[in-house]
C-alpha cells in the first residue's frame, strides 16, 4: 500500500517535471519568433552601420632611418611591408616597415638601395598618379630618368613548417628604370629642367617640364610596338610655349592629353593631340580673393578632377562640365584644412585625400561625398611628407628621418547621409544630381550611391498599383460582404484570396512578355478598357430596372457580380478589337509615334502602366480580403437599425457600415501598400530597371527591392555597395515594419470595438 | 433617373463590377496560362509555304505557325514590305517557327498573309527533336548507315525502319548519359574527396609516407577504374555514330541529320486524333522526367521540379515544429502581458517583411557568416573555395522557413483556437497536466490545422522566387542535391526551381520567342501545384470548421 502511494507520488512528480520542462521549452519556442524578427532587424544594422563610421588613423610604430638627403617622394608597397623614398641626393632607398623573420629583416632597415642620378645634376622630380607608380628625376641637360619600384612577391615552401597553417610571404623589390635605363631627352636643346610633371598611360608618356625663362615644354612620347619584334619604340614630339608669369606648378592628365599650368591664380590648359601637337585650350580663373593664394595642383583618380591647393590651406575642386559652350573647368566644392598645406596625397582609386598642413595637422576629405573624414594633429608636428599605399590601409609620415607607420580605417568614405539622401556634384555631370549608378567597369570610376532615385521608383511603382487595386479591392469587399448572396460569397471569396497565392515570378512574367506587348499594340484598347468598363456597367444596371420584376427577382441582386460577367468580357472584347482601328483613324497607325512626337511623352514598353496593372493584381486580394472581413464583422443589429429606420441599402452601407468599417479598410490599405513597396519580382520583370525619376506612366522605374536583387549578387561582401544594398533592405523593412504594425494596431482596436457592441 | 441615382442601385452595381472584374482577372488568367502552357504539349501542323519576297521571288518556308496578329497595314509597310492590293485596314500576319537553326540566321520569321502564294500541310513533313540546334522540319528521304542508304522514303516498311533506328538511338544516348552521370559522376567525386582528403591530412600535420602512398594508390584505382568506363562509353558513341538520317528541307536541298543528336521524330500531319492525344501526354511526360538543354530553352524541367520539392521538404521539416510550438505558446500558455503583444507584432510583421529582405538577411547572416564559420571550422581543408559559405539548398530552406512561419504559426492557432474549451477542461479535470492535454488532446485534434498551415507555407514558399534568387537557386544545376554519392544529401549544393526558371527562361535567355511556349508550360506546372495545395488547405480547413461545429453542440 505504501509502497503504491510513493509509486504514485513519484510518477506524479515525473509527470509535473515533465510538465514544466514543456512549458520553458513552448515559452521558449514562442521568445524564438520575436528573436527571429529582432535578429533581421539588428543583423541588417549591424552590416549597415560601418558605413556611417568615420575615418580613424592609428599609429603603429615609429623607427629612424639613416638618410642625409632631402627626401622628394615616399611610398609604400601593397602589403605595407617595404617603404621606398626617392632622395634628392638621387638614391632611392627601400627600408622595412615591419619585421619579418623570413628575410631577416628588421623595421627600418634598409633593403636595397639604388643610385640613380648624380645629386648635382638633378634640378627637379616628378610622380605619376599613384596607380602607376613611376617617379621621374629632371636633369640640368635637359633629360628626364623615369623609375619605377616593384615587387615581387613569393610564398616560399620552406617557410611552411607542418602544422601550422601560416604560410609567409616574401616580398622582393627592385628599382626598374624605364626606357632601359637610358634617359630620356625632355628638351631638345638641352637646357635644366626645372619643374617637372608626368603622366602615363602605361605605353605612352607625356612629360611637361619648365625651364630657365618660364619656357614651357611639353614632349609627348608616342609608344609604337614593333609588330614583328614585339619591342616598343619611344618617338618623342617637342613642343615649348613661352610664358610671360611665374609658373607656380604643372600637372598632366594620365590620358595624355591635358596638362594643367598654375600661373598667378588662374590655371591654363594644354590640349594635347594623339601625336603630341600642343593647343591651348582654356583658361580657368580661380578665385584667389576668395581662396587665397593658389599654390599647387594634383589630380584626382580618374583624372577628371583638378585639386587646387590654396594658401590659407583651402582645397578647391574644379572639373570639366559640359555647358553650351562646350565642356569646360567649373568651381565646384571647396575643403578647409586648416592651415597652408605642406603635402597631398589623394588615393590610387577611390576619391580620397590627405593634406597635413605646417602645424602637423592630419586632414582626411572625400570629394564626392564632400566628407571631412578626420582631422587631428598627427604626433610629430613638423611631419614633412606622408604617403597612402595602394589598398588605402596604411599611412607613413615622415619628419625629418623619423618616420611612423599609422594603420588607416577608412572603409567608407564615399557614403554620408547626405551623400545618399542629397543631390551630389558627380565629375562630368552638368549639375547636382540624384544619381544611382553603382559599378562599372574601371577601378577609378566614381561611385554615384544615391537612395533617392531608387526610393522614388519605389513609391511610383506603389502609388500606380494602389491606384488601380484600391478601387477595386475595396468595393469588391463590399459588395461581396454587404450585398452579395452567401451561396455566391462562399465560391467567391476563395477565388479571389487564390489569386493571392499565384507566385508573383508568374504575373511578373505574365506582365513582361504577354501584358507589355499588348498594351503597346492596343494602346487605345486598353484605355478604353479602364473607361468604358464602368459606363457599361451603369448602363447596364439601368437597362436591368427596366426588367420586371420578376425575372430581377429570379436572378436576384445578390448575383450581379456573375450577371455582370458577360457584360465585361463583351467591353473587354469590343475595346480591343477596335483598338487598331482607333489607331487607324485617329493616329495614323501609330499610337506610340504620336505619343513621343506630338505630345513629347516617352514610352517605355515596359512601364509603370503594366507594372501598375501586374501589381495592383497582387495587392487586389490582400486589400479584398482583410477589407472584406472587417466589412463583414460590422454587427449585424446595426444595419438592420439603419434599414429599419429606412434608409437605403446604400445609405446604410455609407452611413453606417462603411463609417463603422473603415479602421478595417484603412488597415487593409495599409497593408497592400506595405505588399506593394517590397515586391519584388513584378516590377523586376515587368519595367526596364533606370534609375529615373519621372512620374510619366509609359516609363519604367527602378524599385529597392529590385535594386537589390539585380545588384546584390554581383557586389563584393563588405564593400560600401553591398552595405548600401544592405540599407536599402533596411529601409524596407522599417517601411513595411512600420505600416504592417499600425495595421494590426488599427485592426486589433477595431476588433475590441466590435465585441464591446 | 436621378431618382434611381439617389437610390445608390448604380454604385452597388459597380462594386458588384469589380468583384466580376477580379474574378475575370484571376479565371482569366489561369485559363490562359493553362491554355498556353497545354498547347505547347499538342501537336501542331507544319506548313509549307510558298512566300513571295520583295523582290518578286519566291521561296518555300517549313514550320509551325506559332502566332498570329492582326496589325493595321501601314504599320506592316513602314516596316519595309510592300503590298499590292489596298483593302481594308488591318492584315493578319503569321509568327512561323521554322527551326533548322544552322541553315538559318533566325528560327523565327513573319509571314504577311498576302504574300503567301501556296500552304500546304504535306503529311510526310517530319519534326525531329534533337539534342543541339533545336528541331529541324523537313521530309526524311532516306536513312543511311555508315554513308549506304538503308531504307529510302516510299519503302513500305520505312517509318518502321525509322522508329526503330530512333529508338536505337535514343537507347544509346541514354546508356552514354547514364554512364557519364552515374558511374564516371561516382568517379569523379571520388577523386575530389582524395584530393580534399589529401589536404585535410596535410593541414593537420598527418599526411605521413604511408598516407601518402594509401591515397596514391586509390586514385590509380579509380584512375584505372576510370579508363575502362571511358572505353566503354567511347564505343556506345561510336556505335551511335552510325546512323543519319538525309532531309530535304525547306530550301530543297537534302542535308544529313546525324542520328546521334535525334532524340525524337514525327509526322504530326499525319496523325489522327488518337495519335494526337498519345503524343500529347507523352510530351507532357517529357515535360516533367527530362532534364533542359540548350540554355534551358529546350527540354524538359525536371531538376527544377526535383530543387523545388527537395527545398521545400527541407523547409517544412524545419518550419513546423517551430511554427507549432509558437502557436501553442500564443494559445495556450501565453498571458495577456506586454510580451504576448511584441510576439503577435512580430508574427504580423514577419509576414509583412518583403521576402527579398529575407534573401538579403538569409545572404549575410547564414550563407557569409553562419555558412562562412561552418567552412572555417569544419572544412578547412577546402578553403577558399567554399562549402557551406555559399549559397545553397540548405539556406534557402532556413530562409523561407522563417518567411512562411507566420503562415503555420497563424493556421495553427486558429485551429486550436477552434477546439472546444470544454475538451481542455475535461482533460485537466480528469487529472492529466496541461502538458499531457496539449499533447494527447489538443495537438492531434489540431494536426488538420497544422497541415492546412504547412500546405499554405508550402505553396508559398514554391512561388518564392526573389529570396531564393539571393540563397541558393541557380539557372542551372550540374548536379541534383541528393544523389547516389556519400552522404546522398548534399545539402551545400545549388539547386534550380521552377519560380527562378521561370524567371530565367523568360528573361535571361538567349532566344525569347524560342522559350516562351516553355515558359508558359512551366508556368502552368507551377500554377497547378500551389493552386492545388491552395484548395486542398481551404478544404481542409472547412472540413474542420464543419467537424468542431458539431463538436460544439
Amino acid at each position: 500500500m505504501q509502497g503504491q502511494t510513493e509509486r504514485q507520488l513519484k510518477a506524479s512528480r515525473s509527470r509535473l517535471l515533465k510538465d514544466r520542462l514543456a512549458r520553458v521549452g513552448v515559452t521558449t519556442g514562442g521568445v524564438l519568433v520575436l528573436v527571429a524578427l529582432l535578429l533581421i532587424f539588428f543583423y541588417l544594422l549591424y552590416v549597415v552601420q560601418p558605413i556611417f563610421e568615420s575615418a580613424s588613423v592609428k599609429p603603429l610604430h615609429s623607427f629612424n632611418i639613416d638618410a642625409d638627403d632631402k627626401t622628394l617622394a615616399l611610398g609604400m608597397e601593397e602589403q605595407a611591408e617595404i617603404g621606398y623614398r626617392f632622395g634628392d641626393s638621387g638614391v632611392a632607398e627601400f627600408f622595412a616597415l615591419k619585421d619579418n623573420s623570413l628575410a631577416e629583416r628588421k623595421t627600418g632597415d634598409t633593403i636595397e638601395q639604388k643610385s640613380l642620378a648624380r645629386a648635382e645634376q638633378i634640378t627637379s622630380f616628378a610622380r605619376s598618379l599613384p596607380v602607376h607608380q613611376q617617379f621621374v628625376y629632371g636633369l640640368n641637360n635637359g633629360q628626364a630618368i623615369i623609375v619605377q619600384p616593384k615587387f615581387q612577391v613569393t610564398f616560399p615552401e620552406t617557410a611552411r613548417t607542418q602544422g601550422t597553417r601560416q604560410v609567409e610571404r616574401l616580398i622582393m623589390p627592385r628599382f626598374e628604370t624605364l626606357n632601359e635605363g637610358e634617359p630620356l631627352q625632355v628638351d631638345e636643346q638641352g637646357r635644366p629642367l626645372e619643374q617637372l610633371a608626368y603622366a602615363t598611360d602605361g605605353e605612352g608618356m607625356l612629360l611637361t617640364a619648365v625651364t630657365a625663362s618660364d619656357t614651357l615644354l611639353i614632349t609627348k612620347f608616342v609608344a609604337e610596338q614593333n609588330f614583328l619584334t614585339g619591342a616598343v619604340s619611344l618617338t618623342p614630339r617637342f613642343e615649348q610655349r613661352v610664358l610671360t608669369s611665374a609658373i607656380r606648378d604643372i600637372a598632366v592628365t594620365p590620358d595624355l592629353n591635358k596638362v594643367f599650368v598654375l600661373i598667378n591664380n588662374r590655371i591654363v590648359v594644354y590640349s594635347v593631340s594623339m601625336s603630341g601637337a600642343v593647343s591651348e585650350s582654356q583658361v580657368i580663373p580661380l578665385n584667389g580673393r576668395e581662396f587665397g593664394q593658389a599654390q599647387a595642383l594634383n589630380l584626382m583618380p580618374g583624372a577628371a578632377t583638378v585639386l587646387v591647393s590654396h594658401e590659407q590651406g583651402i582645397i578647391s575642386q574644379w572639373f570639366e562640365v559640359p555647358t553650351d559652350d562646350g565642356r569646360t573647368f567649373k568651381y565646384i566644392r571647396q575643403f578647409d584644412a586648416g592651415g597652408a598645406i605642406v603635402d597631398l596625397e589623394v588615393e590610387d582609386y577611390r576619391r580620397t585625400f590627405y593634406a597635413v598642413t605646417v602645424d602637423g595637422q592630419l586632414n582626411v576629405f572625400h570629394t564626392t561625398s564632400e566628407a571631412d573624414l578626420y582631422s587631428e594633429a598627427l604626433p610629430n608636428e613638423n611631419t614633412q611628407a606622408i604617403a597612402i599605399d595602394p589598398r588605402a590601409n596604411h599611412l607613413l609620415a615622415e619628419a625629418g628621418n623619423e618616420l611612423t607607420l599609422f594603420e588607416l580605417s577608412n572603409e567608407h568614405p564615399e557614403v554620408t547621409w547626405s551623400a545618399l539622401w542629397q543631390e551630389v556634384w558627380y565629375e562630368g555631370y552638368p549639375e547636382p544630381s540624384y544619381t544611382w549608378q553603382s559599378t562599372s567597369g574601371s577601378d577609378d570610376f566614381e561611385s554615384k550611391f544615391s537612395l533617392v532615385p531608387i526610393s522614388f521608383g519605389t513609391i511610383k511603382a506603389a502609388l500606380y498599383a494602389m491606384l488601380f487595386a484600391v478601387p477595386i479591392g475595396v468595393a469588391a469587399a463590399v459588395y461581396t460582404a454587404y450585398f452579395m448572396s452567401p451561396s455566391v460569397r462562399k465560391v467567391v471569396k476563395p477565388t479571389v484570396e487564390i489569386m493571392e497565392a499565384l507566385p508573383t515570378v508568374i504575373l511578373g512574367f505574365l506582365a513582361g512578355l504577354w501584358l507589355a506587348p499588348i498594351v503597346e499594340a492596343y494602346l487605345p484598347g486598353v484605355i478604353a478598357v479602364i473607361v468604358l468598363t464602368p459606363l457599361a456597367i451603369i448602363g447596364f444596371a439601368a437597362l436591368w430596372q427596366l426588367l420586371p420584376t420578376a425575372i430581377r427577382s429570379i436572378l436576384g441582386e445578390g448575383r450581379a457580380s456573375l450577371i455582370l460577367v458577360p457584360i465585361v468580357l463583351l467591353v473587354g472584347w469590343l475595346s480591343f478589337s477596335m483598338s487598331p482601328w482607333v489607331e487607324a483613324t485617329l493616329f495614323d497607325g501609330n499610337v506610340r509615334g504620336y505619343l513621343t512626337n506630338e505630345l513629347g511623352i516617352t514610352f517605355d514598353q515596359r512601364n509603370s502602366l503594366v507594372v501598375g496593372i501586374a501589381m495592383g493584381f497582387a495587392v487586389i486580394p490582400t486589400i479584398f480580403s482583410i477589407a472584406e472581413d472587417a466589412v463583414f464583422s460590422v454587427p449585424k443589429h446595426l444595419s438592420n437599425g439603419s434599414l429599419a429606420l429606412g434608409a437605403t441599402p446604400w445609405q446604410t452601407l455609407t452611413k453606417v457600415v462603411l463609417l463603422t468599417a473603415s479602421p478595417g479598410i484603412f488597415s487593409a490599405i495599409m497593408m497592400g501598400l506595405g505588399r506593394a513597396v517590397g515586391e519584388t519580382m513584378i516590377v523586376l520583370m515587368a519595367t526596364g530597371n533606370t534609375p529615373i525619376m519621372d512620374w510619366n506612366i509609359f516609363e519604367g522605374m527602378r524599385t529597392l527591392s529590385a535594386n537589390i536583387a539585380v545588384e546584390m549578387p554581383e557586389s563584393e561582401v563588405g564593400s560600401s555597395h553591398y552595405r548600401i544594398l544592405f540599407l536599402a533592405a533596411f529601409v524596407l523593412f522599417i517601411f513595411t515594419f512600420f505600416f504592417n504594425t499600425i495595421a494590426e494596431f488599427v485592426r486589433q482596436r477595431l476588433r475590441d470595438k466590435y465585441s464591446s457592441m | 433617373m436621378k431618382q434611381w441615382f439617389r437610390t445608390g442601385k448604380p454604385w452597388i452595381w459597380l462594386t458588384a463590377g469589380a468583384v466580376t472584374v477580379s474574378l475575370v482577372a484571376v479565371i482569366g488568367l489561369v485559363l490562359m496560362i493553362g491554355w498556353r502552357g497545354l498547347s505547347f504539349f499538342w501537336p501542331t501542323a507544319i506548313h509549307q509555304m510558298t512566300v513571295e519576297t520583295t523582290s518578286g521571288e519566291t521561296r518555300t518556308l517549313i514550320g509551325e505557325i506559332y502566332d498570329s496578329e492582326e496589325v493595321p497595314i501601314d504599320r506592316v509597310r513602314q516596316s519595309g514590305v510592300e503590298l499590292a492590293n489596298d483593302e481594308g485596314e488591318l492584315i493578319t500576319r503569321y509568327l512561323m517557327k521554322i527551326g533548322n537553326r544552322e541553315y538559318v540566321p533566325l528560327d523565327f520569321t513573319w509571314v504577311v498573309e498576302p504574300t503567301i502564294v501556296d500552304d500546304q500541310i504535306p503529311a510526310d513533313m517530319a519534326i525531329i527533336e534533337r539534342t543541339k540546334d533545336g528541331n529541324f522540319y523537313g521530309r526524311i528521304v532516306a536513312i543511311e548507315q555508315q554513308g549506304e542508304t538503308v531504307a529510302t522514303h516510299g519503302d513500305e516498311n520505312f517509318r518502321d525502319v525509322l522508329f526503330e533506328r530512333v529508338e536505337r538511338a535514343v537507347e544509346l544516348h541514354k546508356q552514354g548519359q547514364q554512364l557519364q552521370e552515374g558511374e564516371i559522376g561516382r568517379i569523379n567525386f571520388q577523386l575530389s574527396e582524395l584530393t580534399l582528403e589529401e589536404r585535410r591530412l596535410k593541414l593537420e600535420g598527418k599526411l605521413t609516407e604511408s598516407a601518402i602512398a594509401e591515397l596514391d594508390a586509390e586514385r590509380q584505382r579509380l584512375q584505372a577504374e576510370y579508363q575502362d568506363l571511358e572505353k566503354t562509353l567511347f564505343s556506345i558513341r561510336d556505335s551511335a555514330y552510325r546512323d543519319a538520317l538525309m532531309v530535304e528541307d525547306f530550301r530543297g536541298e537534302i542535308v544529313a541529320v546525324p542520328m546521334y543528336r535525334v532524340l525524337d521524330v514525327n509526322f504530326p500531319n499525319d496523325m489522327h486524333l488518337l495519335a494526337k492525344i498519345g503524343h500529347f501526354f507523352q510530351q507532357i511526360g517529357k515535360f516533367v522526367s527530362e532534364p533542359p538543354r540548350e540554355a534551358n530553352t529546350e527540354g524538359g524541367v525536371f531538376p527544377a521540379i526535383f530543387g523545388t520539392v527537395f527545398m521545400v521538404l527541407l523547409m517544412s521539416v524545419i518550419v513546423t515544429p517551430f511554427g507549432v510550438v509558437a502557436a501553442v505558446y500564443l494559445h495556450e500558455y501565453a498571458g495577456k502581458n506586454p510580451v504576448t503583444k511584441l510576439i503577435r507584432i512580430a508574427v504580423i510583421n514577419l509576414a509583412g517583411v518583403p521576402s527579398i529582405v529575407y534573401g538579403v538577411f538569409g545572404l549575410g547572416f547564414f550563407v557569409y557568416m553562419v555558412g562562412g564559420s561552418i567552412d572555417q571550422i569544419f572544412y578547412p581543408e577546402a578553403l577558399p573555395n567554399p562549402t557551406f559559405g555559399t549559397p545553397g539548398v540548405l539556406w534557402s530552406a532556413i530562409t523561407l522557413a522563417i518567411l512562411t512561419l507566420p503562415v503555420v504559426i497563424v493556421s495553427t492557432e486558429e485551429g486550436l483556437a477552434r477546439i472546444p474549451s470544454t475538451l481542455r477542461e475535461g482533460s485537466l479535470a480528469l487529472g492529466a497536466t496541461k502538458w499531457e492535454t496539449i499533447w494527447r488532446i489538443i495537438v492531434p485534434m489540431a494536426s488538420p490545422a497544422i497541415m492546412t498551415g504547412l500546405i499554405l507555407a508550402v505553396a508559398r514558399a514554391a512561388g518564392e522566387v526573389a529570396p531564393l534568387m539571393l540563397v541558393g537557386v541557380v539557372k542551372s544545376a550540374p548536379m541534383l542535391p541528393v544523389d547516389g554519392n556519400f552522404p546522398y544529401f548534399h545539402l551545400d549544393r545549388k539547386f534550380m526551381h521552377l519560380g527562378f526558371h521561370i524567371y530565367d527562361v523568360g528573361f535571361q535567355s538567349p532566344n525569347v520567342e524560342a522559350s516562351r511556349p516553355l515558359v508558359y508550360a512551366t508556368s502552368f506546372l507551377l500554377i497547378t501545384v500551389i493552386v492545388g495545395l491552395n484548395l486542398t488547405a481551404i478544404g481542409v480547413r472547412n472540413h474542420l470548421r464543419e467537424k468542431y461545429r458539431a463538436l460544439e453542440q
